[in-house]
């Protein structure tokens, strides 16, 4: 704790600017919006993030082709993303399976995914919080079958990494799509800037990637993932703050601005601190987990169910503060909420992340 | 070197001058503080003359670290702080050069402690409104009126007032700020009783108190932006962060620990709530100290205190339930006279019930959420019928 550093050094903010600036330039609410009613093409915008600015390389290492950066850039690019509500695979390809691919001593795969020319998704519903004990696909001989629901991002992926039930156990396998026995099949999702899918193997030919039980990188991968979700969910929830604060000093009724009222004055304070506190929760997990420091476990609980709770509040202040606007499909609040609150379900919900919290702090259920 | 290394070396070899010239095993805890003081190693970032050397702020630490270490006297705990946190910046920051030389040291050593006679029965979260009048006789002034909430008003040599010097003129320009000397005989002080059973503050009865001139800090008519300064130095001393679950979590935990027999799954989540948001609230202090000492103040003093009132008050309600039929009993009614708040050495009814000053105590929560409202996030203020009024005018 001594150690931690809660804030942001110039090379963040650099990357900041760098990221919000393509952002803006490539992306827009109107086009994000436009993916609820027929599929849209957003790689362009991937390429540009992972190839112009290099954030897929970032948690790879210098001597397998990536950038040797930490969890406390990532999460700048999270936080800017989360903002913009971006259809990105930043946190699925570039966080999730890379760390799974890194941890588990899978060099090949992540060569590309450093520079943007392969993105990965790892083959687990979007809600898992930790690794499964059992599969739902099997490895056999003749390849891996089964099926896996609700994972996130694959549709755009072009490698899957499935954990599958081996003979003596789980196995970590990468599967290339499009490719023979393997279907995946995009669902309607209450999010579709991070879309899920239905995943089906059938015999489908792969390559075992781990060297054992690979659980332990599962793990790693859905902490870190973790981790920079928090600060995705700080930034979404920065966005709905500050938009509704714009608001409520331009919107006028009964002849002054709706952020004279004490009522709504009081709610946007009470935001404010709320989201401040979001930002440090954030920033600790990330610098904890930059520092490898053994407090990253409880870190990552503490921020993930923090600050998964205060996006979504923010986006529902957003909503309810913007008023009949902000029921609107125009408006882009609807954007946020539905991301704010998939992102709550993500990696565990906060009931069950402080579920998890609990054992790691000595505080047990019964 | 640089120049923070410079001072550095500096400091290190004013402490140990310092530390040479007295005999830590016989010295008092006055003298060596007022040795401390003459060294200008009280607050360092005031003049010199006035305890201090004129350096940053941030050397504080490094010269208390040092002295603590060496074993050297320190201040009684929980004993003036306001005189050390809310009098002293006021006195160095709008006294005269006489002033501060001949208030600060007595302040620092202890010999005066200071109390702060601010709010009344008529003037709460509107402070500006204070109807205590000083009327000036030569070169004294008169003072009539009664003071509330006061703690340490009892043990208190000094206070810091606020009172009307001019009631023909709008609220906020009628006030002047003076130095009282608490033994004055028109200085009456009666224990205010509170929910808990105890008597932490006082009332202050003042008639004809006679206050010399030389006492007034600022200018006549200048009482409210000097105790404006007073203010905001009590929202920073009350905001401060505490370790990992210490404090109201610590004691709910320790209830969950111990009581395994009341534990059930709703009470459990209702508790990890409450240890997250204690931990996100000190990674936030922490961060607040962090960004003070990169040289970025924030407005976050008034965050801090916010979230401190909310979860004390949700979390020894939390406890007294965990504790349940045990909940029933208190341990103390009798109306004792503390020197300090002390929540974690009482029992959880206490704590319950003292926690219900905290959204009032040093600005109401609500007060609190305007000022965040209004001066960081830019948003209309509230609309004041008072404001343009002369004071004896409005309605009360």
């Amino acid at each position: 704790m001594t150690d931690a550093d809660l804030l942001y050094g110039d090379v963040e903010e650099e990357l900041r600017a760098s990221v919000r600036r393509l952002l803006a330039q490539r992306v827009s609410t109107s086009a994000v919006a436009a993916a609820y009613d027929e599929p849209a093409d957003f790689s362009a915008l991937w390429q540009g993030l992972a190839r112009d600015l290099g954030v897929a390389a970032l948690l790879i290492p210098e001597e397998l082709g990536g950038a040797g950066a930490t969890a406390r850039e990532a999460a700048v690019v999270a936080e800017e993303i989360g903002r913009t509500v971006a259809p990105v695979p930043f946190l699925t390809s570039s966080v999730i399976a890379t760390v799974a691919l890194l941890e588990s001593g899978d060099h090949e795969t992540l060569a590309a995914l450093a520079g943007g020319e392969a993105t990965a998704a790892l083959a687990l519903g979007l809600g898992a919080a930790a690794p499964p004990v059992s599969a739902t696909v099997k490895a056999t001989p003749t390849g891996l079958s089964g099926h896996v629901a609700n994972v996130a991002d694959a549709g755009t992926a072009t490698v899957l990494v499935v954990p599958a039930e081996g003979a003596d156990g789980i196995e970590l396998h990468t599967v290339s799509v499009p490719g023979p026995g393997t279907t995946v099949t995009p669902v309607p999702s209450l999010d579709m800037t991070r879309p899920v899918s239905d995943v089906v193997f059938d015999d489908a030919p792969s390559r075992r990637v781990d060297r054992g039980d690979p659980r332990g990188a599962i793990g790693e991968a859905l902490r870190a993932g973790a981790v920079i979700l928090a600060s995705e969910q700080f930034g979404v929830a920065s966005w709905c703050f500050e938009t509704t604060l714009d608001y409520v000093k331009q919107r006028y009724q009964f002849g002054r601005a709706i952020g004279s009222f004490q009522a709504v004055k009081h709610r946007l304070a009470d935001l404010w601190v709320e989201v401040g506190q979001a930002g440090a929760a954030a920033r600790y997990a990330a610098d904890t987990h930059a520092r490898r420091d053994p407090d990253v476990a409880v870190a990552a609980a503490v921020a993930k169910s923090y600050c998964g709770t205060v996006a979504v509040h923010a986006a529902e202040e957003c909503v309810q503060l913007h008023g009949g606007i902000g029921m609107t499909w125009e408006h882009p609040a609807h954007l946020y909420l539905k991301r704010a609150k998939a992102d709550q379900l993500a990696l565990g919900t906060p009931y069950e992340v402080r579920g998890a919290l609990a054992a790691l702090v000595g505080l047990p259920r019964t | 070197m640089t120049d923070d290394e410079a001072i550095a070396t500096d400091l290190t070899l004013r402490v140990k001058r310092l530390l040479d010239d007295v005999d830590l095993a016989g010295v008092s805890r006055e003298d060596f503080l007022g040795a401390r003081f003459d060294a200008g190693l009280a607050w360092v970032h005031f003049p010199p003359g006035s305890g201090g050397l004129g350096l940053p702020a941030r050397f504080q630490e490094f010269v208390d670290s040092r002295l603590r270490a060496a074993g050297a006297p320190e201040h009684l705990p929980g004993r003036n702080g306001i005189g050390r946190g809310m009098a002293a910046p006021t006195i160095a920051a709008f006294g005269t050069e006489e002033q501060k030389a001949r208030l600060l040291r007595p302040l620092w050593t202890g010999e005066h402690e200071y109390c702060q006679l601010f709010s009344e029965p008529g003037a709460g979260s509107d402070l500006a409104a204070v109807g205590a009048r000083a009327v000036r006789d030569g070169d004294t002034w008169v003072v009539n009126g009664q003071k509330v909430w006061t703690s340490s008003a009892h043990t208190a040599q000094r206070a810091i007032l606020v009172a009307r010097t001019d009631a023909d003129v709008p609220k906020h320009r009628g006030l002047t700020y003076f130095v009282c000397d608490m033994a004055d005989p028109g200085v009456e002080v009666r224990p205010l009783r509170q929910i808990t059973g105890e008597a932490e503050f006082n009332e202050v009865f003042l008639t004809d108190v006679r206050i010399p001139d030389a006492d007034r800090l600022g200018e006549v008519g200048e009482g409210w932006r000097v105790a404006t300064l007073t203010l905001n130095n009590e929202r920073v001393a009350i905001g401060g962060g505490v370790p990992r679950e210490q404090g109201m979590i610590g004691k709910a935990a320790q209830a969950w620990r111990e009581r395994p027999e009341s534990r059930n799954p709703a009470m459990h989540d209702e508790l990890m709530r409450h240890w997250v948001e204690a931990e996100v609230a000190r990674l936030s202090a922490a961060r607040m100290r962090q960004r003070l000492a990169a040289g970025q103040p924030g407005p976050e003093g008034s965050a801090m205190k916010l979230t401190f009132a909310r979860l004390a008050q949700a979390i020894s309600g939390f406890e007294l339930e965990l504790l349940g039929e045990d909940g029933l009993r208190y341990d103390d009614w009798t109306a004792r006279r503390p020197e300090s708040v002390e929540y974690t050495g009482r029992g959880a009814g206490y704590r319950y019930l003292r926690a219900k000053g905290n959204s009032i105590e040093g600005g109401t929560s609500e007060i609190l959420r305007n000022v965040i409202a209004e001066r960081v996030l830019g948003l209309p203020a509230e609309h004041r019928t008072d404001k343009d009024i002369p004071w004896k005018d409005v309605p009360r």
